[in-house]
């Protein structure tokens, strides 16, 4: 098999506040292939965003640092670049796109305009050849190329994300981290919006990080599927081994939760408790203190992360302890 | 099981520079008591606008609303204070419902303390005690405030002080739509665990056809400040008939990588309902629009027991 | 894993967990640890505590009356025994400066106060009832603040004459806008949010609604401002005594202190150095504590 186009390894990213400090990502390791869509799953504070910001390396330090662990993008580790050649890589290899597509534009510039910038950031241009280029990226997001003078608020919310779209695609980089794209919308512009995204992605064969809380979103764009919780990656496989054969305690939790369109239910089986505090993480399984499955072993130390079945990684003591959960 | 809330052409306008905004447009239903009326639509649909008319936060501008048998559409504010103790709601935010200066026994206890219920601070702390239990929040918790607390705990706040005055009839504005997969189950147990015990009756408001599917006893469906289909919820699901309810069906991303996906791709955006033209408020993205669509408005139109639905298509 | 944690950062997080069991919170208390921790709001707050002592009992900080004169020893620059110097009629210069803190801060506070509850009243009205009400006020507030405050307060001491109370009214007129627009914004804010509206669904009549739910939430800016406001305020008293229009001599006041040796600043320095230094040394103190208090209350700092 060729080598991975990202292998993150062991990350871990921390934020010194004045009174504690979070710990946002603790050991964070998973590979994308190129071409392929990877899906970050995990509720509010699983560290979804930060670990996105750690490979764009847009931590604000401070109160932001990256602990340990290492971003290998096409063979070189990100983390040992120079600012200076990390914009170079910045939405020209790597770019992002954010949750908010209110204010991820620039309101006086007009769209076009901001669709160029980033590619005579990145190439050696024309203004006239890059503005021919914005025209066609907007085209491809199935926005009319005549529109490409207007100004960001005359966009609806999900033409705005559109953009937001080709704007990070403009420099056809290997890879796109899609944080949350589609929450702000509503679910009819989301299903337009994902379906576009899907589409592009193979068009262009890029490879893409999809950041989210839904699994449905997922189970739709993605090809492999990692759950996050507490700052690491419990559970990692290809989507189909996660949503047919979740092995960890969470992973199956997160399940139970969902009211599923496609069944009736009389009564949802929510996981009991809150996540834990990042300033006062425990020492052993995250996990535990919500796990119907916990044991003695599971208080000993960390659980590692290991291959339960060929490509699918769990970290959990229950399973890895030889006991079935 | 008897009628206890009926709204009979409600209409609230609201006046901006454009025009006037018809956030709910011409709205009828009836909710029967100890039943979940679900109401489902996309931004600017008027499902907030329509559960705050029908509590009094909202004047309407025309239609008539019963309570109880009884014509509530206006009353006198003595009235109005004994109707707040029978109907009360649960809002969307639990960041921004909660006064941050108050503390979590002192917003339980607001309600009580207006309405002078327990003179004695004994008895009004006991009652906030059992409340507190009743939705799951730690004694301990008392003295916090709002912003020390999760968003699921701040979510059981505010269904505590809806719950103070002991009231029949709730409107859940999204109250889960802000909180992680996890508490979102959390707090739908919750809710259903209290209708069975207190035999409430809910409007439960939401954009996510899969949370009410598995709430409701009914559910409405709206677009643009109108009904565009309202039925039982099995008979709903399983005989959509109105193509924005099927295309809103359609576009739920489904967390089964086999499920099959035969989704309907809507044209267009969701504009805004202001001075709007007669015909269909749907007619421009939808998929099988005609001339006859953009004619007049299309009524609601009964098509089975407990179905009814507002397109020129269906029944015919 | 093992957790590689900076010494630094371990310490801090050993310091939450304990931190954590005791500490009782409000967002007043809150408030109040933030701007503890700002080291330069700290330093404003001292020095104005050193400025308030001067005020109650300037007879224990001087041994010399504030309108004590030596002509055998006029003109002295600062010794042990005098550390400020004299002036032109022999007063002891600290003595005087300590003396007019009183003065100061009482035309600064008396004002701003005024200037708050008048303003303040008009901008809650205007944000409270809106429409009409709100388009009268807020268009005569406009009015006056197209007025240059200063010329205003010049205005207004000139034609009534000089004299404390004057001074105060001249200055407290010409705040009453800046209270009323901050007032305003600050219940504009506060009035749509959810928690108000959750207020009136209990039952909550409009009084408890403006007494307990908005005007706590609004305080924040207000209070910034008014702190900022009795800066302003004390240099403008400065500014009317310096001309003439504001407090009259013999009463020690740092203005007027500042007009009176403005003849001398050739030959002694001292005389207007010190006044001066002491009006910038106060406002600076006051800004300090200001801008520490706008960041110790911004909500946003919130977790």
């Amino acid at each position: 098999m060729n080598d991975p186009l990202l292998s993150i390894r062991d990350l871990t990213i921390h934020y010194e506040m004045e009174q504690s400090v979070v710990e946002a990502v603790n050991g964070m390791s998973f590979d994308v292939f190129e071409g392929e869509a990877v899906g970050l799953v995990g509720e509010t504070g699983a560290g979804k965003t930060t670990t996105a910001l750690g490979i764009m390396r847009l931590i604000q330090t401070p109160p932001g640092h990256i602990v340990q662990g290492s971003i290998r993008f096409m063979g070189e580790d990100l983390l040992q670049k120079s600012e200076t050649q990390m914009r170079k890589i910045r939405g020209n290899q790597i770019s992002m796109i954010f949750q908010d597509p209110m204010t991820s534009l620039n309101p006086v510039m007009t769209v076009g305009e901001q669709i160029s910038e980033v590619i005579r950031l990145h190439n050696h241009l024309s203004r006239k050849e890059a503005l021919r280029q914005a025209v066609d990226m907007l085209e491809m997001v199935g926005i009319p190329g005549s529109r490409y003078m207007e100004y960001p608020h005359q966009f609806s919310g999900g033409m705005k994300q559109r953009v937001v779209i080709a704007i990070a695609l403009a420099c056809k980089p290997k890879l796109l981290i899609a944080d949350e794209p589609t929450t702000a919308l509503d679910v009819t512009i989301q299903a337009q919006v994902l379906d576009m995204i899907l589409k592009l992605q193979k068009e262009l064969h890029t490879a893409t990080i999809l950041i989210t809380h839904d699994l449905g979103v997922v189970a739709e764009t993605c090809d492999k599927v990692g759950i996050l919780y507490a700052g690491q990656i419990v559970e990692f496989s290809n989507l189909h081994e996660i949503y047919k054969n979740p092995l960890h305690p969470y992973t199956k939790g997160l399940f139970g939760s969902l009211p599923d369109i496609s069944k009736k239910l009389t009564r949802l089986k929510p996981i009991k408790g809150l996540m834990p505090d990042p300033t006062a993480l425990p020492n052993y399984c995250s996990f535990y203190d919500r796990c119907d499955h916990r044991t003695d072993a599971c208080k000993q130390g960390e659980p590692p992360f290991v291959e339960a079945t060929p490509g699918h990684w769990v970290r959990c003591k229950c399973l890895t302890g030889g006991e079935t959960a | 099981m008897s009628e206890l809330l009926r709204v009979e052409g409600l209409k609230k306008y609201f006046k901006t520079t454009d025009g006037y905004l018809h956030a709910v447009d011409d709205v009828s239903f009836s909710i029967r008591a100890g039943e979940t009326l679900g109401v489902v639509g996309e931004s600017g649909c008027g499902k907030s606008t329509l559960g705050r008319v029908v509590l009094h936060l909202l004047d309407a501008t025309e239609g008539k609303i019963f309570y109880d048998g009884e014509d509530i559409t206006s009353v006198s504010s003595a009235q109005l204070k004994e109707l707040r103790k029978q109907m009360q709601i649960i809002f969307q935010d639990p960041f921004s419902s909660l006064n941050p200066r108050m503390t979590v026994e002192e917003i339980i206890e607001e309600p009580l303390r207006i309405y002078n219920l327990y003179r004695e601070s004994d008895e009004r702390n006991r009652h906030v005690e059992k409340l507190m239990d009743v939705v799951g929040l730690a004694k301990r918790l008392r003295r916090s405030y709002p912003h020390e607390l999760d968003g699921g705990r701040r979510q059981r706040i505010g269904i505590a002080r809806a719950l103070a005055l002991r009231p029949r009839f709730i409107v859940c504005d999204e109250p889960v739509s802000a909180l992680d997969v996890s508490i979102q189950a959390q707090i739908l147990n919750l809710l259903q665990d209290l209708q069975e015990e207190m035999q409430l009756t809910y409007l439960f408001i939401t954009h996510d056809l899969s949370v009410v599917k598995h709430f409701s006893n009914r559910i409405c469906v709206m677009y643009l400040g109108k009904v565009m289909e309202i039925g039982d919820v099995d008979e709903l699901f399983e005989n959509t008939l109105h193509p924005y309810t099927q295309a809103l069906l359609s576009a739920i991303p489904i967390p089964d990588p086999d499920a099959p996906r035969n989704r309907i791709l809507l044209r267009g955006e969701i504009t805004s309902p202001i001075n709007p033209k007669p015909g269909c408020r749907f007619a421009q993205r939808c998929n099988y629009a005609t001339a006859a669509c953009s004619e007049k408005d299309p009524e609601l139109r009964q098509v089975a027991d407990n179905h009814w639905v507002a397109c020129v298509r269906a029944g015919r | 894993m093992p957790k590689l944690m900076t010494p630094y950062a371990q310490k801090l997080a050993k310091n939450s967990k304990k931190a954590k069991q005791y500490e009782k919170t409000g967002p007043w208390i809150e408030a109040w640890r933030r701007l503890r921790r700002n080291r330069m709001a700290i330093a404003g707050l001292i020095i104005l505590l050193v400025l308030i002592i001067c005020s109650i009992c300037p007879q224990l900080l001087t041994p010399y009356g504030p309108d004590e004169q030596n002509y055998s020893e006029a003109f002295q620059f600062p010794s042990l025994r005098h550390p400020f110097g004299t002036d032109n009629l022999g007063r002891d210069i600290l003595g005087r400066i300590i003396y007019g803190a009183r003065v100061s801060l009482v035309i600064g506070l008396i004002s701003v106060a005024l200037s708050l509850v008048i303003g303040g009243l008009l901008g809650a009205a205007a944000a409270f009832y809106g429409g009409k009400t709100d388009n009268v006020i807020m268009r005569v507030m406009d009015i006056l603040i197209a007025l240059p405050s200063f010329l205003l307060a010049i205005a207004i001491a000139a034609a009534l004459g000089p004299g404390l109370m004057n001074v105060i009214f001249a200055i407290a007129f010409g705040g009453i806008p800046n209270y009323a627009r901050v007032t305003r914004a600050a219940i504009l804010t506060v009035k749509d949010l959810e928690y108000v509206e959750a207020a009136r669904a209990i039952g909550a009549a409009d009084r408890r609604i403006v007494f307990r739910h908005m005007i706590p939430n609004a305080l924040a800016p207000i209070i910034v401002q008014a702190t900022l406001g009795v800066a302003g305020a004390i240099i403008s008293a400065a500014g009317l005594s310096f001309i003439g229009l504001g407090v009259q001599p013999p009463t020690p006041e740092w203005g007027s202190m500042l007009s009176s040796g403005k003849q001398y600043i050739r030959t002694n320095w001292n005389i207007v150095t010190f006044p001066g230094l002491t009006i910038m040394l106060t406002v600076f103190a006051l800004n300090l504590l200001g801008d520490g208090l706008r960041d110790a209350l911004d909500p946003k700092l919130k977790r």
